[in-house]
């Protein structure tokens, strides 16, 4: 029963996505079944995530194949947390996406958006669980695919040019992939991450050094670490407001885990890591520096998600308990914010008429912004900008701390880059803030009477809601990513309950 | 540590280079190939990544078996996954260079506008006395 928890959020959105090919002549009904199976698979993660709390880690062999030979998924409690909350983004922004399609009645979900979409929360999944690399690879591999897809719907020259340089940067990063399993497997003769922990302790330091540092720059293009972020903010703006959303929120964040997983469990470091420290200043001020310069307001919000992944790498660059509990927070909190602050693009945009903050400030928007939609930005940017008692406030404080603790030049650098970073975001949000609630502008069109866009405000309000969730429950978040984080630096548990779990079950 | 074959390594270190020369070219074409090609050279390191070649890795014998004189069966399974993927990916990209080329005409990979609105500023600001450049869309890779 508990095994089939662990198998229903990979397995359920695949089978919904055939179906929803197969009944791809109604939209109502493709609707019907994603819908459902995102809620069904939303229900699932949440329990799966109750019995994990409470009893540990839970893992599956496919095939009742024993680890290191066979494929494992293993749900613990940072997969599990991550989980829930990427399901219940995934399934907010899909209610955004039926609202807005309802609303416009104009391009953007068509036909193919539907199954895209589950395998994508699929692919999503499946990174979350998998137990090996190379699960790992089909699991990127299948949210990337369906990304392809979606970030080239409806494609006119703008999105065909946008999805050209996210396909041909992701496809390389893939390949890279491919490579550093190939590699991965040569020396350590397994890709079972628990099995690789322990044969990477008896690698030549120089190779171990190697290896790390290729999976590093795999994950660090699709988390969009700088030097390797230029493809974001090319391509992400150009998508539909709710795909973009949710490829901010997410796709992201999955690059993070994975490299927070590996580098974690199968590289531990004693003290700060140099490289990271590097990566994570360089990310956080370069991000926020290119979201000041923007004027389109879907740029700037890509910007500064490139800027905020620095702090993710910040909490891995101590490589220590309260240090990844700072990046478990951030991630959790940044999954929130981010699709809050996409969708509610989405809705300004929508109003406006336009993205451009300059011709908005100037007046030349077509209507004003609804006051619903000031609120929930003003709630997503303070909260960004880390203004308690917001939920970004939260995760820096838990960041910074760590820095404090952890002491020496490295941590010193990045709560500095850090403090610069939320004082530039707070400016970045000002700026939208005097776009697109510039006076002078036609008043804004009434909720009711639109069909749909009740849905697509109720979508945005729930994530906004969530966001002060989040806020609220920090005290025993904050307990949760420090046991999630003890888990990743005490990995023990982790290799035990891959290694010897299974063959009791046998 | 396994002892690696010299030709393997010599064909997946060729394909290598010759797609990472491909891949940054200014034409679709050449580098949907040089993806073609680097997923070529992946895919065979990860097939070689199993060690020598030997029996094939079907037996019915119990754990007394000999399995070092088999083929590793795991590397197979994972290329053979992986070149799957690599081939469903190309094929996308395929059709969307095919989608960019029916959309301008040419099958270049485009100016990124807003660099060269960057550009443009910042030949503003240099108050540069010598004529512009002409800012086309294309061509100025050389």
């Amino acid at each position: 029963m508990i095994l089939a928890l662990v198998a229903v959020p990979v397995l359920v959105p695949l089978l919904a996505a055939g179906l929803s090919l197969i009944v791809s002549a109604s939209t109502d009904r493709q609707r019907t079944v994603t819908l459902t199976a995102l809620a069904l698979v939303l229900a699932d993660a949440v329990a799966l995530l109750v019995v994990v709390e409470r009893d540990g880690t839970v893992v599956v062999a496919a095939g009742d194949w024993a680890p290191p030979v066979g494929i494992v998924l293993v749900a613990d409690l940072l997969a599990t947390m991550l989980l829930a909350l990427a399901v219940l983004v995934a399934l907010a922004v899909l209610l955004f996406a039926v609202g807005q399609d309802n609303a416009d009645r104009g391009p953007g979900i068509t036909v193919p958006y539907h199954p895209s979409y589950l395998v994508l929360v699929a692919g999503i999944a499946l990174a979350f669980l998998a137990g090996d690399l190379f699960n790992l690879f089909v699991a990127f591999e299948m949210l990337l695919s369906a990304s392809y897809v979606l970030i080239t719907l409806d494609a006119g020259p703008g999105r065909v040019r946008a999805g050209m340089t996210y396909v041909i940067t992701s496809l390389t990063s893939s390949l890279l992939f491919i490579t550093a399993l190939g590699l991965v497997y040569s020396a350590a003769g397994t890709v079972n991450l628990a099995d690789l922990a322990v044969q990477a302790e008896r690698l030549p330091p120089g190779l171990r050094t190697a290896l790390s540092l290729m999976l590093l720059v795999v994950f660090g293009i699709k988390a969009a670490v700088v030097p390797l972020h230029f493809w974001l903010p090319d391509s992400y703006p150009t998508a539909p407001a709710p795909i973009t959303a949710v490829f901010a929120a997410l796709l992201t964040k999955v690059g993070v885990y994975a490299m927070v997983r590996t580098e974690s469990l199968v590289f531990p470091r004693e003290g700060a890591w140099w490289v990271a420290t590097v990566l994570a200043v360089a990310t956080m001020l370069v991000g926020i520096l290119g979201a000041v310069a923007q004027d389109d307001i879907n740029r700037l919000l890509s910007f500064t998600l490139v800027g905020h992944v620095g702090f993710m790498i910040f909490g891995l660059a101590l490589s220590d308990v309260a240090g990844l509990t700072g990046t478990i927070l951030y991630i959790l909190h940044h999954i929130t914010v981010q699709a809050t602050l996409f969708l509610v693009a989405g809705l300004i945009v929508n109003a406006a008429g336009t993205a451009e903050l300059s011709r908005m400030e100037r007046g030349e928007g077509a209507r004003r912004v609804h006051p619903l939609t000031g609120l929930l930005f003003l709630i997503g940017a303070l909260s960004m900008a880390g203004v308690p008692p917001l939920s970004g406030f939260i995760a820096k404080f838990a960041l910074l701390r760590a820095a404090a603790a952890h002491g020496g030049v490295a941590a010193w650098l990045l709560a500095g880059a850090g403090l610069v970073t939320s004082i530039l975001t707070l400016y970045a949000m000002v700026r939208v803030w005097r776009g697109a609630f510039a006076p002078g502008q036609g008043d804004p069109l009434p909720l009711r009477g639109r069909p749909g866009m009740m849905l697509t405000m109720s979508a945005a309000v729930a994530m906004g809601l969530t966001g002060l969730g989040l806020a609220v429950a920090a005290g025993p978040l904050a307990d949760l990513g420090e046991r999630a984080a003890t888990e990743l630096v005490e990995p023990g548990g982790y290799r035990t309950a891959v290694l010897t779990g299974e063959r009791e079950g046998r | 540590m396994r002892s690696l074959d010299l030709t393997m390594a010599l064909v997946v270190g060729g394909l290598f280079t010759a797609g990472v020369h491909l891949l940054l070219q200014r034409s679709l074409m050449r580098v949907v190939l040089g993806i073609i090609l680097l997923g070529h050279g992946a895919n065979l390191l990860l097939l070689e990544a199993g060690g020598p070649l030997g029996d094939p890795p079907i037996t019915a014998g119990g754990p007394d078996v000999d399995v070092s004189a088999h083929s590793d069966p795991l590397p197979q399974a994972m290329a053979l996954t992986a070149i799957v993927i690599t081939f469903g990916v190309t094929t996308f990209l395929l059709a969307l260079s095919h989608r960019s080329w029916r959309l301008t005409g040419h099958d270049e990979v485009q100016n990124d506008p807003e660099d060269r609105r960057i550009g443009d500023v910042a030949e503003r600001a240099d108050d540069d006395p010598t004529p512009h450049l002409p800012t086309d869309d294309r061509g100025d890779a050389g």
